[in-house]
């Protein structure tokens, strides 16, 4: 059964709930929704996962976020541990240490400091590791690294990840369109008209998962998001024998480094390529890449006999303080807002689905969202639709 | 295979699994080998089945060998120089990390 | 960094014609190759071959003496073994990046002409990954480059390539153990169609045809044709081959098997671009949309010789002329006259309705059976690519994301084609909608630490 058939069989345009955007977000939320007996559509502009959530660097990662997403991360958590449960597949997910690296004692003491910091808070998860520790968590790391901060947390394949989800929730009735981008939404009085791929759909609530392009969404409901659409690029290598099992950036370079189970290496991080939301498109900055290349050798010497299989790029939205936007539409009743996790939302994927299920269905929420308000862009902006 | 002209110039030899191989100049290495009759080059890290050249044109990949060291080497892409040493590339690449 | 007003990737006929012609109006030219000598596949070795070999080869070979000694007298920046692994774009044109000797380098250019030539059609069929199996081009560059050619094969497939080998082989005084094609004798009628004995060119490939055929039947080699159920034998490499042909299974005991199903058009650096792809159903490929001159949906970037579309050598050679002319015009230099091009280009493709028609691949090979391999390098079957596509996948991306095929070294080289082609039959819809695999540099695979050492000027930045 192809999509486009299945499409045509079970053709809707009402629903309860509309989704725009069908990223592991969005996905996540419909099959929560749908859970909870609401009907729901989601509407992508090209297809499930095509962007951030199919082409990231799959950490499911507590380790150095911000305290405003622990609470959430530690939801998502949670989660991740029972994925299988959820979706009927493991999404790859494996529980494994993630680590970042010292490569002076001065890193090594801001390390030491955030941990303290957090266990003020009352959060223990993250654990500073010295000289020998990081070594028996890393035997291939470089001599020069003095030590490290590690979180037991870990790793799930992006793209399997996005397509379960999106699998079950159409399994359990939501109706996804693909190839379909919003051009417009309006009240009709009674309802939400999202005008997408020449139809109009119609619901009560909509759920706006959008990413990078979330900041145009929200304009089309009068809401000022500024969201910046980058490029994180990635390189995966051919396959390497095995020596390194956990996740691993370091405190003074831009890195993510990660060996798969078959071998491969992926090496990511903050080093952007040039993106164009408009076009869809992201390109490579290789003398940025370069600069990856030679941390991941710095870091790990054994990476200097790697060879690069392929590199990529994909688009992200990113917001002014790098925190995800979640809430209510500060403007329009029965909007709701799940986007621009500046790159680092794949994680929180799994708890951002209930979390909306829960705004949208019984209007709250036990998790701490106050400091994603959508709201907190306002005061800067001019007024609606200033872009 | 075999040869089917007068070689031109003089011969080159080169190590394949630390055994001799007489090639012509100007030889890729795959040529060199599949005319010594080494039957495969390589064995696959998914399943470890063996594999030979195949396209001889740079476009296969399943002719990857060691050259000197040096895993993920095209042989068809690489012409032979005295005294080069070949290895198949068993599975996975490992090279110098091994 | 140097800035080139164009560079050349691939120094094969239309490579080398697009670098002379840029060469005699003044154009600072590179020509980018990772062969160690010019002539690419189809003259491969040219500058070395004895007399013996190249009496073997034909004169259609010997020809390509010509334009690779004009080519060397150009004065163009030639750079062989050398490896185009990215394009970007850039102000003013684009960058190219190689791998030459282990190092890279970044080089500029206003213009691309990209004459990176055709490959063979991915045959995938039962045993096709044992050793001793080889693609009947594979066998031509060992009969060129190393004067080699096997004990013991049999020929397998469809397309003028398979006949021209077979008489060479037969010249060379090895003939093939057999030839077994897969098209079926009703074709002929049907191709009958497309010939218009108005045209010369036509003509002349047709008689060159007949010439071939004649020799293998003169050299009593078993020819079987309309050949279906093709499985190549063998555990850990080939022992022979099946087949049902002339209403019976038939089988040839043998060490080697050439397959060939046509060329297609090298699609890596114009997808790499993206520049527009179209179906081109009587190739059953995808050709890039290309105008008179090979100008492609990208500005600046020229797109010659087979990759435009399969042609052969003499259009390949004109459209790099053409190429190279128009880009002189764009840099507002005196070109010459396209037109005569342009008539002669007109009447060299006039064949290829016929050839088109009559060497159609096999539908075995479009649509292979679920147990079949597809995709080599991760040894994904036809029927996985399959059953993806009825658990949801859309496209060949998707495929790709869930099974990995053309994540491989080869980069979809192999399989993508028959991945496309196989979801189009499997999701209904047309294979222009379905799409190709979306290419990623590096376009062929560089070692890490390359890439670290790689030296950038200001001009990248």
């Amino acid at each position: 059964m192809t999509a486009n058939r299945l499409g045509r069989r079970r053709y809707r345009r009402e629903a309860d709930l509309i989704v725009i955007g069908g990223g592991l977000q969005g996905c996540a939320t419909a099959l929560f929704a749908v859970r909870r007996g609401l009907s729901v559509i989601v509407l992508e502009k090209d297809s499930v996962g095509r962007h951030a959530s199919g082409v990231n660097a799959g950490g499911v990662r507590r380790l150095g976020r911000d305290p405003a997403e622990i609470g959430l991360s530690d939801r998502a958590m949670a989660l991740w541990r029972i994925i299988a449960e959820i979706v009927d597949d493991d999404c790859g997910f494996k529980t494994l240490p993630h680590v970042k690296v010292a490569e002076t004692d001065a890193e090594l003491e801001t390390l030491v400091e955030r941990a303290a910091t957090l266990r003020g808070m009352g959060y223990e998860h993250e654990q500073v590791v010295g000289r020998s520790a990081l070594r028996r968590l890393l035997p291939a790391v470089a001599d020069h690294c003095v030590g490290g901060l590690t979180s037991l947390d870990g790793y799930a394949i992006p793209w399997t990840t996005t397509a379960a989800f999106r699998r079950k929730a159409e399994a359990e009735g939501v109706l996804f369109r693909e190839g379909t981008a919003v051009s417009s939404v309006a009240s009709d009085g009674a309802a939400w008209c999202v005008t997408a791929g020449g139809a109009i759909f119609r619901a009560a609530r909509i759920l706006n998962c959008a990413g990078a392009w979330g900041g145009q969404i929200a304009a089309m409901v009068g809401d000022h998001i500024p969201i910046k659409a980058i490029a994180p690029m990635m390189i995966v290598t051919q396959r390497l024998p095995p020596f390194c099992d956990a996740v691993v950036g370091t405190v003074g370079q831009p890195l993510s480094f990660k060996q798969m189970p078959n071998g491969t290496v992926l090496i990511g991080g903050a080093r952007l390529g040039h993106a164009d939301a408009e076009a869809g498109s992201a390109d490579l900055r290789f003398d940025e890449l370069r600069r990856s290349a030679k941390t991941a050798i710095a870091v790990f010497p054994i990476m200097r006999g790697a060879t690069i299989q392929r590199c990529w790029s994909g688009i992200e939205g990113r917001t002014p303080d790098r925190l995800p936007v979640i809430g209510r539409s500060p403007r329009s009743e029965g909007v709701f807002h799940a986007f621009g996790f500046s790159a680092h939302g794949f994680q929180l994927g799994p708890a951002v689905g209930e979390i909306m299920t829960e705004l949208i269905a019984n209007g709250s929420t036990q998790t701490s969202i106050h400091a994603f308000e959508p709201a907190r862009f306002e005061c800067v902006a001019n007024g609606p639709g200033d872009h | 295979m075999q040869r089917c002209f007068t070689p031109q110039g003089r011969s080159v030899r080169i190590l394949f699994e630390d055994q001799p191989v007489e090639a012509q100049p100007g030889d890729s290495v795959a040529a060199a080998l599949l005319c010594a009759d080494v039957v495969w080059t390589r064995s696959t890290p998914v399943s470890g089945a063996h594999r030979a050249p195949f396209c001889m044109m740079g476009a296969c990949f399943d002719c990857l060998v060691e050259i000197d060291g040096v895993p993920n080497r095209q042989a068809c892409m690489v012409e032979v120089k005295e005294g080069m040493r070949v290895r198949r590339q068993q599975g996975d690449a490992f090279g110098e990390l091994s | 960094m140097t800035l080139y007003d164009v560079a050349i990737v691939g120094a094969g006929p239309a490579g080398m014609a697009a670098a002379i012609e840029a060469a005699k109006v003044g154009l600072a030219t590179t020509v980018l190759d990772e062969a160690a000598q010019p002539g690419g596949q189809i003259y491969r070795g040219i500058e070395t071959a004895c007399e013996a070999r190249l009496a073997v080869l034909g004169k259609a070979y010997r020809d390509g003496a010509t334009l690779v000694r004009a080519f060397r007298g150009s004065g163009v920046d030639y750079r062989p073994g050398t490896t185009v692994w990215h394009i970007e774009d850039a102000d003013p044109g684009f960058v190219l990046y190689a791998s030459t000797s282990g190092g890279s380098v970044a080089l500029g250019a206003r213009f691309l002409v990209v004459a990176s030539g055709a490959l063979e059609r991915p045959t995938p069929m039962p045993g096709w990954t044992l050793p001793g199996v080889m693609t009947a081009g594979a066998i031509q560059i060992l009969i060129k480059a190393s004067g080699a050619l096997p004990r013991d094969l049999v020929l397998v497939g469809s397309g003028p390539l398979l006949y021209l080998l077979g008489a060479q082989m037969v010249a060379a005084g090895r003939p093939p153990r057999a030839l077994v094609t897969t098209v079926p004798p009703s074709r002929y009628l049907t191709a009958a169609r497309y010939y218009t004995p108005l045209s010369r060119a036509a003509h002349a490939y047709l008689i060159k045809g007949i010439g071939l055929l004649s020799r293998l039947a003169l050299a009593r080699v078993p020819i079987h044709s309309n050949a279906r159920g093709i499985r190549i034998l063998g555990n850990d490499s080939v022992t022979g081959l099946r087949f049902f042909s002339g209403g019976r299974d038939r089988e040839i005991d043998t060490n080697m098997v050439a397959l060939h199903q046509g060329v297609v058009p090298n699609q890596q650096i114009g997808r790499l671009l993206r520049c527009d792809y179209l179906w081109h159903a009587g190739q059953h490929a995808f050709a890039p949309e290309v105008d008179r001159f090979g100008e492609t949906s990208r500005v600046g970037v020229f797109i010659a010789g087979d990759g435009a579309g399969i042609s052969g050598a003499v259009s390949a050679k004109l459209s790099g002329r053409l190429a190279a002319w128009r880009i002189a015009q764009h840099l507002g230099r005196t070109a010459p006259d396209p037109g005569p091009a342009l008539a002669a280009l007109r009447r060299d493709r006039a064949v290829r309705p016929l050839l088109e028609t009559l060497y159609a691949p096999s539908p075995e090979v479009l649509d292979p059976s679920d147990e079949t391999i597809v995709c080599r390098c991760e040894e994904v079957t036809a029927g996985a690519v399959r059953k993806t596509v009825h658990d949801g996948a859309v496209g060949p991306n998707q495929v790709k994301s869930f099974l990995r095929t053309g994540m491989g070294p080869c980069q979809g080289r192999m399989c993508g084609l028959a991945v496309s082609r196989i979801i189009t039959v499997a999701a209904g819809g047309d294979p222009g909608e379905i799409g190709y695999f979306r290419i990623r540099p590096p376009l062929k695979p560089l070692s890490l630490n390359e890439l670290a050492e790689l030296e950038l000027t200001d001009a990248v930045e």
